[in-house]
């Protein structure tokens, strides 16, 4: 419950099955969390979401603020806003859209600013294409936004409330992007538990921005002007709030858990057959589904073959990813994303994964990939191919220092 | 000493383009003899204001490797000459990057030379300048406060003064005919204006400052809170609302605990309380909330809040009620309406001097009618002023002759 009480309640207190897309997922969610305040600017595949509101709007389930702004960069900046005083907001792009609303996507961390945003990941122009890649929701990875990878429209429930509870934590007081996949999981409809009003009141409390709260009987200034005398403070007071999402993550699942009858133990990753594995693979986002049925086949044939599908990538569950994959032969990061001219002209999480064994004293030969730009599908036999690189490697315990690219005409 | 530091104290806009050419001046006259140097600004002064205090430095060195030694620091932490082109700055500096009041000589090392342009008496000036735990010498060249370079350059010739007076200071690293040298080379340069540097050269007058000398008072300062001290989300709390003066009657406004504003204002007002008829217009004009509001129901400024703008005087509707009077006048901020509260005759008496020197109650810092400046500069030609030359760099320099 928030500011503007919705006041067309839930008609059943049971829990209910739907047949509904991710971006459908998060409109019942944010229904549920009894939203205040969402704006809307039209870009695929982020479209489906403002649209999936519209209709809870219309047809009477929720009562909120629903502005259409005139481009990304205003849709931004008046959530930002509301979210000062007090409001509980909702806000989404894809692609270029995302980069469009660049300045006030860097403004919002340091104001720590607790709102929630479902980036539909889209390839960034040029080509204009609308098939998924992840660098769009990537801009912001060193900004203090949190970033999460989700996988299925019961995920996109569950993520968008559990979003909430830890950002409007007042130990956090950070944004977080929810990156979905454009078509594959924006656009698909599964077969989705959207829990009772009742349990997401039980698990979701108010929004309460306290000593933040823009209000008359608060007099502050927010955003001033400042020298290099308070700068690097304010970014020191912004590290502080990442590291203690840490805890609140955990917390929040752990409740979730509690409260709903499901979600998983471990908030960071999923884990998929890697207890014996040899070979662990590692994605974001829907590329886990070929992931998981090449692997099954794999493992037929005696192949030793697991997935670690990252949920969080902001923050980086830098101990936890260490500690599960430094048990393997060989690893291979498959990146729906590029990072031109990085190190091994690798994706953005093979690199990040490289950072954090860095340090560790098991570390086994890592591989990395690209696969999957533009929305291509990632098939099978690129999986299969990626899995043998890196049986290769095992074998010979090195890391072949090149990133493969899968699935690209040549 | 294989290296010398030079810090330039100024204020921002009016004498931006003064100090730039000092400090320029100081490092290509030190090139003369095959010296390395730099001249660079405090990068937070950048954004400047009118009127705020802004300083820019200059760093010559016999090395290079020397001089990265004094470089290697945001901005020098002593200087061995501090240059202070405004003498209504010999109060302090505080900067736009406020950090509380810094003295003038806080930065000269001991032993070290502090040279002014002004045209009051050491013993005068040492009324403002706060004591120093180490003896130095103050250098006085007799002018007034340029005010050359706001938006066109007027050449008054402050630049070439100060370097002819360097040239007395640190011979080891300027010498007389170096510096010559390279104002006459530089884009501003002329012989009038080598002229008027070997002038300054003959004319400086330095005096050894002890320890037991200058203003006692200890300058406002306060402690820069720890990240985790500050009110996350870039937020700052407001003011609080103030308070009646006494026996619940008048209002006086809490203040901000870290921005004071005593050093920004180069003017101050000075009001006449019984012929204010408490119309409240400088109260609601001024943009500062310097005015408290007394029980009798007129308007005293508050000092620590007033940076000199003159809107009160402006807005009065009273002749003489609020006059603005240059800070050269004042050795103090104490309360005027206290002070008229306890000897009204005394303070009618104190307010007539302050206003009645027209050498105090001109504007120093801002003019009320085209060429008055020429004029204000003529008129001090005995002491040691100089007539504007004609010439505007870059158009039409050629022609700026004798």
């Amino acid at each position: 419950m928030a500011v503007v009480e919705t006041k067309a309640a839930q008609a059943a207190s049971e829990d209910k099955e739907l047949l509904i897309s991710g971006s459908e997922a998060v409109a019942e969610a944010l229904t549920l969390a009894d939203l205040d305040v969402v704006t809307a600017y039209p870009i695929r595949p982020y479209d489906t979401v403002m649209q999936a509101i519209a209709k809870k709007i219309s047809g009477g389930q929720l009562t909120a603020e629903y502005i259409v702004a005139e481009g990304e960069h205003s849709q931004f900046e008046i959530v930002k806003h509301a979210s000062t005083v007090g409001a509980r907001v909702f806000c989404g792009s894809s692609g270029v859209g995302w980069a469009y609303a660049m300045e006030c996507l860097v403004v919002t961390p340091p104001l720590r600013v607790p709102m929630i945003c479902l980036v539909g990941n889209r390839a960034l122009d040029d080509p204009g294409a609308f098939g998924v890649e992840h660098n769009d929701a990537l801009f912001v990875r060193d900004l203090g936004w949190m970033l999460c990878w989700i996988d299925t429209s019961q995920e996109a429930f569950d993520t968008t409330l559990i979003a909430y509870r830890v950002a409007e934590d007042r130990r956090v007081f950070l944004p977080c992007a929810i990156s979905a996949d454009g078509a594959f999981l924006t656009h698909s409809q599964a077969i989705t538990m959207v829990a009772s009003k009742e349990k997401v009141d039980r698990f979701l409390p108010r929004y309460n921005r306290g000593d933040l709260l823009l209000h008359p009987d608060n007099p502050i200034t927010v955003a001033p002007q400042a020298n290099e005398d308070w700068v690097i403070e304010i970014r020191r007071q912004n590290d502080e709030a990442m590291k203690r999402a840490y805890t609140v993550i955990e917390e929040a699942y752990a409740d979730f858990r509690k409260v709903f009858g499901r979600g998983p133990e471990n908030p960071w990753f999923e884990e998929y057959m890697t207890e014996d594995a040899d070979v662990i693979l590692i994605g974001m986002g829907t590329i886990s589904l070929p992931m998981k049925v090449g692997i099954r086949n794999m493992r037929a044939q005696g192949k030793k073959v697991g997935l670690v599908r990252l949920r969080w990538f902001r923050p980086f569950p830098t101990e936890k990813i260490v500690a599960a994959l430094s048990k393997a032969k060989a690893i291979g990061v498959v990146d729906r994303n590029y990072s031109f001219g990085s190190p091994f002209a690798s994706g953005v999480v093979a690199n990040e994964i490289r950072a954090a064994l860095y340090n560790s004293d098991k570390r086994p030969p890592l591989l990395s990939f690209i696969s999957g730009l533009g929305g291509r599908e990632v098939t099978l036999e690129d999986v299969y191919k990626a899995a043998d690189l890196c049986y290769s490697a095992a074998t010979s315990g090195k890391s072949d220092a090149r990133t493969h690219w899968l699935g690209v005409r040549e | 000493m294989s290296a010398l530091i030079c810090e330039v104290v100024y204020r921002g806009i009016f004498q931006k383009n003064l100090a730039s050419r000092i400090t320029r001046g100081i490092v290509l006259s030190a090139r003369k003899a095959g010296r390395w140097g730099i001249a660079f600004g405090r990068y937070g002064d950048s954004p400047q204001r009118n009127g705020i205090p802004a300083k820019d430095f200059a760093i010559v060195a016999d090395t290079k490797e020397e001089l990265e030694q004094n470089m290697a620091r945001y901005e020098p932490k002593h200087v061995d000459v501090t240059i202070c082109v405004d003498d209504t700055l010999s109060k302090g500096v505080e900067s736009w990057a406020w950090y509380g009041l810094q003295p003038i000589n806080k930065l000269t090392v001991p032993n070290g030379t502090l040279l002014m342009t002004s045209l009051q008496s050491p013993e005068s000036l040492l009324k403002d300048i706060h004591k120093k735990d180490a003896p130095y010498k103050l250098s006085l060249i007799p002018a007034k406060a340029s005010f050359a370079g706001l938006w066109v350059y007027r050449e008054d010739h402050t630049e070439v003064r100060i370097l002819g007076a360097l040239a007395k200071i640190a011979p080891d690293f300027l010498t007389l005919d170096a510096v010559s040298q390279a104002i006459k080379e530089s884009e501003w340069g002329s012989d009038l204006k080598v002229a008027s540097a070997k002038k300054a050269y003959e004319r400086i007058e330095t005096r050894e400052i002890k320890m037991t000398e200058g203003n006692g008072e200890i300058p406002f300062s306060f402690e820069m809170p720890k990240w985790w001290e500050m009110r996350e989300g870039v937020t700052i709390p407001a003011i609080p609302v103030g308070k009646p003066k006494e026996a619940g009657k008048g209002y006086v406004p809490e203040r901000n605990p870290y921005f004071k504003k005593y050093t920004t204002r180069t003017m101050r007002p000075v009001i006449d309380f019984d012929t204010c008829v408490k119309c409240n217009l400088c109260w609601i004009s001024c943009p500062d909330s310097v005015f408290d509001v007394m029980p009798d129901g007129t308007f005293d400024a508050a000092m620590e809040a007033c940076c000199g703008c003159g809107v009160c005087e402006a807005v009065c509707p009273v002749e003489h009620c609020v006059t603005m009077v240059n800070e050269q006048a004042f050795d103090d901020n104490a309360s005027q309406w206290e002070m008229w509260r306890k000897d009204k005759a005394a303070y009618k008496t104190w307010l007539g001097t302050k206003i009645a020197d027209k050498k105090t109650t001109v504007r120093s810092h801002g003019f009320r009618f085209r060429g008055q400046y020429d004029q204000e500069l003529k008129a001090e030609l005995d002491s040691g002023g100089v007539e504007i030359t004609a010439g505007i760099p870059g158009e039409n320099a050629a022609h700026k002759t004798v």
